[in-house]
């Protein structure tokens, strides 16, 4: 009912290279992005854009950079913080030793030091796979975290290893207020997305896929396995970078190495398992899905439920709901929330004559 | 039809009205204390502690005076865990007040809370109060209108320490050759004194040794062995949760006396001490609090609210302990804020921006702490525009195997030392961000 795709051909192949193929979804397309815009600014509050807009936001990308190269390319990684936070302190560095560099070029400067890092310690993928490429990502989120710990001049000489963000100025205007921050974020978020859902539908997102599923297979026909798997990780090691300077710079504005710890790596790893590995949207919905239930749970605790549980109790609940969320999902629908909402629409376009 | 219509309009109308006239209701009088506690987590002790007393302190002004001149003061917490991003997210929501009545002040307890929440509290005019703890630069009023570090920042820390241990070794001029080592948390609270250690080694020509432990901290052993060998005179902790009992056992171990290490003001509640048995017995530390529950104001609170089951510990055995003291010390002054804006503004609920004067011109001397019934408790400061600390001074307290015993009156720091150093930082930040700093001979 919802979804009548009959009747629509591609006459031409730029139709038939189209990302969204329905006249349905591309509208539903533009209208997201007409209230993300046009109307969020508006009608938002500060509360809406500071805790739940923005690290939505980051947390989504930071999901795709992951989702690339665990979910596309098929190489594990628990190093997605420690990427995060070379972006976030390049971003910043950088903004130091290039005085007057423009702040979105910092943001891509940031994610291009990041991906250098990340094609360091994605040559070990070459050798080992699978949880021992885990454990060689791992040793990049602890060094990481030591090195911006240990050396004062990465943090500008400041001994406490904490870095602050620069005036949030674009072209002469201030985005430091929470609505322009939500602005600047969204801005820097969706092209990234677009260039990520792009790419998945091009050679090399084929290319990753081929080696995900058999990476001798994918050798065997052709494929350069040295140059896909490093590109995943200079890719996805990119989009962190992106992604930890926006944490950093128009979330919360401060930030210490500390902050990128291994629970960060984790947060991330959990976005896309819950969202959905090997999906764009996944992303979005694992992120939307990370941020909000801690709130919820926690304005439940304060609201519904005082006086029922102590204080501080619901929130060790909470961790026993992620935790079991997170083997629910593993074991009966490891595609995640992603699939789910696969399944609902495939459902919605017969109704309501189901047989 | 009509007239049914009419009973419904009516009806809308009334509850419409009701609810606005319960609204205003609320808001006629109180004062709304936004708490970002954490009760879980790895810092649950500091957590439940400091909260338990600040709330049991608001509390006893609610029970014993009604509020503030009639103005009753209001909370609700929000859990961060200590987590930052979860700390941000509470502010964001509490800041706005509760069913009508403002905000006064934050006090989130945290340093990394407090630096992502610092430039929000600033351009919300919302106090962000960083009690012994936070950015040392924000004592510097001029540029950090908002923020204050009250009673200590960490660089008077050490430098009281430094003067302690002056003192013990007959005078300041005395430290000259003399060897002290600094055992500091790998993070950014434990390497914040460093230069401050370094400026003081040169001033007063000791040796400095610079240890790091890394987090968490709960293996010494290389650090307490180069310690052996190198034989100084003190050692400094500057710990932080389980690496406190961790240093103090190690130390017996490598056969270093205990009653030469002195703890930070961090690693000088009950739960570093007690943890590490024997080995603790004659552990050194400084305090801005002495615990204890002889002070006027800890017997009212425990008549007014713990004795009338109000009181908000769950183990009523940690009332008096060293994080609860401060809590109810953080009460003290978070009330006298109130207190001196509303003389100013008006007996009713206050902005944040007014309970700021309140924070900007609190004054405690002898007299007004007995009054308070904190003499001995609180140590007397005064605070203006340029200077948000106040205090700067701490007491020394030992561990004798059960609790802590005050060994010393107050020790100033060297605070005119460190004024040009706070400055420059705090100038350095004006100019990264575009400040104009305040100009304080203009403030009233």
């Amino acid at each position: 009912m919802f979804y009548q795709e009959s009747g629509q051909f591609s006459t031409r192949y730029r139709q038939d290279g189209r990302a969204l193929r329905l006249w349905q979804q591309r509208a539903a397309l533009w209208a997201l992005l007409l209230l993300a815009f046009g109307l969020l600014p508006f009608i938002g509050n500060d509360y809406w854009f500071s805790a739940i807009l923005i690290p939505f936001l980051v947390l989504s990308l930071a999901g795709l950079g992951l989702n690339l190269l665990t979910g596309y390319a098929g190489q594990l990684s628990l190093g997605s913080a420690a990427f995060m936070a070379v972006g976030a302190f390049a971003s910043y560095k950088l903004q130091f030793l290039l005085p007057g560099l423009p702040l979105l070029l910092s943001f891509v400067a940031g994610g291009v030091v990041a991906a250098a890092v990340g094609v360091v310690f994605g040559l070990p993928s070459l050798r080992i796979k699978g949880f021992y490429l885990l454990v060689s990502t791992l040793a990049a989120q602890f060094f990481v975290e030591w090195l911006l710990t240990k050396f004062a001049w990465f943090s500008n000489g400041n001994e406490s290893g904490v870095i602050t963000a620069p005036p949030l100025l674009v072209a002469g205007h201030d985005f430091g207020s929470p609505a322009g921050r939500y602005l600047l974020t969204l801005s820097v978020v969706l092209p990234l997305f677009v260039l990520a859902a792009n790419l998945v539908r091009s050679s090399l997102g084929r290319n990753w896929m081929a080696v995900r599923d058999m990476d001798t297979a994918a050798a065997v026909i052709g494929i350069p396995i040295l140059r896909t798997k490093l590109l995943a990780f200079a890719i996805s090691s990119f989009i962190l970078g992106v992604a930890g300077s926006l944490w950093a710079f128009t979330y919360l504005g401060t930030v210490e190495p500390h902050g990128f710890d291994l629970s960060r790596s984790f947060q991330v790893l959990f976005i896309i398992i819950l969202g959905g590995m090997g999906s764009i949207l996944g992303n979005f919905l694992g992120a939307a899905f990370i941020v909000l239930l801690p709130i919820v749970l926690s304005i439940l605790s304060g609201t519904l439920l005082s006086g029922v549980l102590p204080a501080g109790q619901l929130e060790n609940l909470q961790k026993i709901i992620f935790g079991v969320l997170i083997i629910l999902f593993l074991i009966k629908e490891p595609d995640g929330l992603a699939r789910l909402w696969q399944g609902w629409r495939a459902r919605a376009r017969l109704w309501p004559l189901r047989f | 039809m009509k007239n049914h219509l009419h009973t419904l309009k009516g009806a809308v109308v009334l509850a419409l009205g009701l609810a606005a006239a319960s609204a205003t209701a609320q808001a006629g009088g109180e004062q709304y204390f936004p708490l970002q506690s954490y009760r879980v987590g790895p810092y649950a002790a500091g957590g439940t502690g400091f909260f338990g007393g600040f709330i049991d302190y608001l509390q006893y002004v609610n029970l014993k005076e009604g509020g503030v001149n009639g103005v009753k003061l209001t909370w609700s917490e929000c859990e961060t865990e200590y987590v930052v991003e979860k700390g941000v997210e509470c502010y964001e929501r509490l800041k706005k007040g509760l069913n009508g009545a403002p905000a006064a002040a934050t006090n989130p307890l945290s340093v990394g809370i407090a630096y992502a929440t610092l430039e929000r509290s600033t351009a919300d005019k919302l106090p962000l109060i960083t009690i012994n703890h936070g950015r040392t630069d924000s004592t510097d009023g001029s540029v950090f209108p908002y923020v204050f570090p009250l009673q200590l920042n960490p660089y008077s820390e050490v430098s009281a320490i430094i003067n302690y241990i002056g003192q013990k070794s007959g005078g300041l001029a005395k430290l000259k050759g003399k060897k002290i080592a600094v055992l500091y948390h790998g993070s950014p609270y434990g390497k914040e004194t460093n230069p401050i250690l370094e400026l003081l080694s040169k001033k007063y020509g000791f040796q400095l040794v610079s240890l790091e432990v890394p987090h968490p901290g709960n293996e010494q052993q290389s650090q307490w062995l180069t310690i052996r060998q190198q034989k100084p005179d003190w050692v400094i902790l500057r710990g932080w949760g389980v690496m406190n009992p961790v240093a103090l056992k190690t130390a017996q171990k490598t056969g270093y006396p205990a009653d030469h290490i002195i703890g930070n003001i961090w690693s000088n509640s009950e739960e570093d001490a007690a943890p590490a048995g024997a080995a603790a017995k004659g552990f050194i530390s400084i305090t801005t609090h002495p615990s204890g529950t002889q002070f006027p104001v800890l017997q009212g609170i425990k008549k007014t609210v713990l004795d009338a089951g109000k009181g908000n510990l769950a183990d009523a055995k940690r009332f008096g302990t060293v994080y609860y003291n401060l809590g109810v010390v953080n009460g003290i002054l978070n009330v006298e804020a109130v207190r001196l804006a509303q003389a100013k503004f008006g007996k009713k609920p206050l902005t944040g921006e007014q309970v700021r004067w309140g924070f900007e011109h609190l004054h405690f001397d002898d007299k007004r702490l007995k009054e308070v019934g904190a003499l001995g408790l609180l140590q007397p400061l005064q605070l203006s525009c340029a200077d948000h600390e106040g205090g700067g001074a701490v007491r020394f307290q030992q561990w004798d195997g059960q609790q802590w015993k005050v060994i010393s009156p107050w020790v100033q720091a060297d605070r005119k030392l460190l004024r040009p150093i706070i400055e420059d930082s705090s100038h350095k930040y004006a100019k990264e961000k575009g400040i104009t700093p305040r100009d304080c001979s203009k403030e009233s």
